[in-house]
């Protein structure tokens, strides 16, 4: 066998044939190796979740298995599928092969479905061309399709396009799409990535009803851990183009043999060890009341635009020295609260005072001196640096906040900065493209710090980050809150980071706080309803796809 | 693999020398260019005969050791004349596109700093020049302020402000919403001085591009003016009034109106493939997703 490696583990052994069955799949693109000995077996009414790090070369091994690889790529091993060995087969069988003995669904569905087409036409597709059906019985099919995955035509009809749908339904169509045709294989490349995390639960709801009814193989490819537990029969870890372990996924869950795959699993559950927090602490800023508001485009010419609250009354209180959470999904305006707390965006209402003094609508030398001790960190590292700066202007930028700052004592400074980020001095002279990830947003922090303030806000720090890099930048920044005596709001849509570093927590669904408390207790036993929703999607995943829930608990 | 997630790079440090000598359109559009303005500048010191030199004897002479592409109908050597005449066209383009680049770039930029009224006030200015026929209204300019280089010059160039004004606005509204421009008012960076730092720095490329556009666009603007008799006054020799005047020479010597002919395509051919390359060489990031 090709794979000797994996042959001792028992599940392949079984007398079930597996449906595919990759054997030393290797593949260099522009001789550059991606791909190392890849073997992996899927089993039908199967779900094989492939996890891994971004480059770890899961996604690769996805395209490979559906010969949709980059242009020069090459190659070796074989991919069996149902008796055939699909490396070998010339491009115009593998094009009967697509879509329908094997379905893909993409992470970005907005990007994976074409904007111009409806989506009953899109559906309907697979059956026109490869069961050469009209196309009004393909519409007809194409109906039922988007019926089984929850768009029942009478209340979503065929003929709305992919922009009229919530990010949920368009990934429900995508979903469609990859299972019209019944294929015996379904592979999906981070089907809820980009999702919120109560869509996230649906769908992955859905892809296991459809496992179950029809019987086909899944592979589900992941770097969310908790997705894998909740989802997966069999377990596949990648890095650097290999498979290093593979096996059941309760032994996976609970004595993972690889280094690796316990170190992946550890840095998921990593939680940084913090000082219980102060409570008689005084208060360093205080939100009473905030409302933003924007003006939509007109509908009637001679009547005012109509307007949205993308912040609605939001009162909180952040002590000295504490670490204040914002939970919410995409667009419930966590983000907005904190850019209007920076008087990055104007208020249409409330107040908000720091450290005893108003701090709302500031302007001039007031507002200068408010930044100073107000500093804030970005999601995205690589969008918060001008790609033309070096690291060292770029760490420099908040001190002209400091006028008086003499430049030997500035140069200090940054060097100081890098230093306590855990970076070398000499990294001031590198551009932003020149440090990996998690570097940056270790850069990200230096600029944040450099002014000595009082409150950081950090909107979404680790959301982009891989998770053993996330758990480093968790520990750097429990480490500078406990050193230098930092208050910190927390904005993030990750429960799981949030348990782990916050010490209260505010639940934000359209522009108002709907529950707050110490994160603990909030995530224990949540009181408001989405909030329950919200933490069952995150937290217990495994609960919330389980086609019973009730029976599971 | 999250191909895509990560943004590609545009730092200058990616050392764009190198994709320069790899990119053909840019080798061939660099080549041409700069051949044409070595001949330009050479001209000014040197020429094989005196272009303005007039020779009735030895009229309408074809090509000979003497004179290597021959003389027109007053025997003037017309190598000599087509040198001389990219000096015109260079001028007259280079100061149209300084002085659309010199104003409607911090027009545009000023437009996306300030949004609401300066916003709308700029870009239905540029849309209202938009509206006029350029050439014509070039020729009204120059029959009020008499003829010359630079008022041809200027003529072309009051229709490049708009264009450059666009450009810039285009390329700015995206930077201002991207997250650095947030950190640098973090930072405490008023909006001018954004602009000037951040802003600036990350579109330059493209008003390069847009630059070597708008260039060949001036000499063939140029050539316009000249050959109704707008553009440089005689007997300075311009490619525009030399194709004029071997209208009425067609059938008797082709060639005095197929080579300024030549010189003109060759101008604009060049200064095309210059700008594609560049738009390619400057931001790699046009050249894949095209």
């Amino acid at each position: 066998m090709a794979c000797g490696m994996f042959s001792t583990l028992a599940w392949l052994g079984s007398d079930d044939v597996a449906l595919l069955d990759v054997e030393g799949l290797s593949l260099a693109i522009n001789n550059i190796p991606l791909l190392d000995r890849v073997c992996l077996s899927v089993e039908p009414g199967q779900v094989l979740g492939l996890v891994g790090e971004s480059g770890s070369g899961k996604s690769l091994t996805a395209l490979s298995i559906m010969r949709l690889t980059p242009r020069g790529a090459r190659a070796q091993g074989r991919i069996l599928f149902g008796g055939r060995d699909l490396a070998a087969l010339p491009e115009r069988q593998m094009c009967a092969i697509r879509g329908r003995e094997i379905g893909m669904i993409f992470q970005e569905p907005m990007t994976a479905l074409n904007p111009l087409q409806t989506i009953g036409r899109q559906v309907a597709e697979g059956f026109r061309l490869h069961l050469g059906l009209s196309q009004r019985e393909a519409l007809n099919r194409a109906a039922g399709v988007l019926a089984r995955v929850g768009l029942p035509p009478e209340s979503i009809p065929l003929s709305r396009y992919p922009h009229e749908l919530s990010g949920g339904q368009r990934q429900r169509v995508v979903v469609a799409m990859a299972v019209a045709l019944e294929p015996k294989l379904i592979i999906a490349d981070e089907p809820t990535t980009a999702l919120d995390v109560t869509t996230q639960a649906q769908i992955l709801r859905l892809l296991r009803r459809l496992v179950a009814e029809t019987g086909a193989g899944l592979v589900l490819i992941t770097h969310d851990l908790a997705v894998v537990n909740a989802m997966a029969d069999h377990v596949a870890v990648m890095r650097g183009g290999q498979v290093l372990e593979q096996g059941r996924a309760a032994e996976f869950r609970t004595g993972a043999r690889h280094p690796y795959a316990r170190a992946l699993l550890d840095s998921s559950r990593y939680a940084p060890p913090r000082r219980a927090p102060d409570l008689k602490a005084v208060t360093l800023l205080e939100v009473e009341g905030l409302v933003r508001e924007y003006a939509l485009p007109r509908r009637n010419p001679f009547r005012p635009a109509p307007r949205r609250r993308a912040v609605d009354g939001v009162s909180f209180a952040i002590r000295r020295g504490e670490c204040l959470g914002l939970v919410g999904e995409s667009g419930c305006g966590k983000s907005t609260t904190a850019r209007a707390i920076l008087a990055l965006e104007p208020l249409q209402g409330g107040t908000i005072r720091f450290d005893g003094r108003g701090a709302a609508n500031l302007s001039g030398a007031e507002l200068l001196a408010f930044r100073r001790r107000v500093q804030m960190v970005f999601q995205d590292p690589y969008g918060s640096f001008d790609p033309r700066h070096k690291a060292g202007r770029i760490i420099a930028e908040p001190l002209r906040l400091l006028p008086d700052l003499t430049q030997p004592e500035a140069r200090r400074r940054v060097a100081a900065a890098l230093e306590e980020v855990g970076l070398a001095a000499s990294d001031a002279s590198k551009y932003p493209h020149e440090f990996s990830g998690g570097q940056r947003q270790r850069l990200a922090i230096a600029r944040a710090l450099i002014t000595r303030p009082d409150l950081i806000v950090l909107d979404e720090p680790v959301s982009a980050l891989d998770v053993s890099i996330r758990a480093q930048v968790l520990a750097l920044l429990a480490d500078l809150q406990a050193r230098l005596g930092l208050s910190y709001l927390f904005i993030s849509h990750d429960l799981g980071v949030v348990r782990a570093i916050t010490d209260r927590v505010l639940v934000m669904r359209d522009g108002q706080i709907v529950e707050g408390g110490e994160t603990a207790q909030v995530l224990q036993a949540p009181q408001h309803p989405y909030t329950r929703e919200l933490v069952t999607a995150a937290l217990r995943l495994d609960r919330a796809v389980s086609p019973q829930p009730d029976l599971a608990s | 693999m999250s191909a895509g997630s990560e943004p590609l790079s545009i730092s200058p440090g990616d050392c764009w020398a190198s994709r320069a000598f790899r990119h053909p359109s840019f080798l061939a559009g660099a080549a041409i260019t700069i051949m044409i303005a070595f001949m330009a500048a050479l001209s000014l010191v040197w020429t094989p005969w005196d272009p303005t030199a007039i020779d009735i004897p030895s009229k309408l002479q074809g090509a000979s050791p003497q004179h290597w592409l021959g003389t027109d109908q007053f025997g003037r050597d017309v190598l000599s004349m087509i040198m001389r005449g990219a000096v015109a066209s260079m001028a007259v383009s280079i100061l149209a596109v300084g002085l659309g680049a010199g104003l409607g770039v911090p027009l545009g930029l000023l437009a996306a700093q300030t949004r609401g009224f300066a916003d709308h006030a700029i870009m239905r200015a540029s849309d209202f020049v938009f509206a006029f026929p350029a050439l014509l209204v070039a020729i009204m300019l120059r029959e009020v302020f008499g003829p010359g280089w630079i008022n041809a010059a200027v003529a072309i160039g009051v229709f490049n402000v708009p264009v450059f004004a666009r450009v810039a606005y285009g390329a700015a509204l995206p930077l201002w919403t991207r997250d650095f421009v947030l950190a640098a008012r973090v930072a405490g960076k008023g909006p001018s001085r954004i602009t000037l730092e951040h802003i600036l720095p990350n579109m330059v490329s493209l008003v390069i591009v847009q630059a070597t556009i708008q260039l060949s666009l001036g000499v063939l603007a140029e050539a316009a003016l000249s050959y109704v008799g707008l553009g440089i006054q005689p007997p300075a020799p311009s490619w525009g009034r030399m194709l004029n005047e071997a209208q009425t020479f067609m059938a008797l010597a082709p060639r005095l109106a197929l080579l300024p002919g030549f010189a003109i395509i060759f101008t604009v051919l060049g200064l095309n493939l210059l700008g594609d390359g560049l738009r390619d060489v400057l931001d790699p990031r046009l050249a894949r997703e095209r």
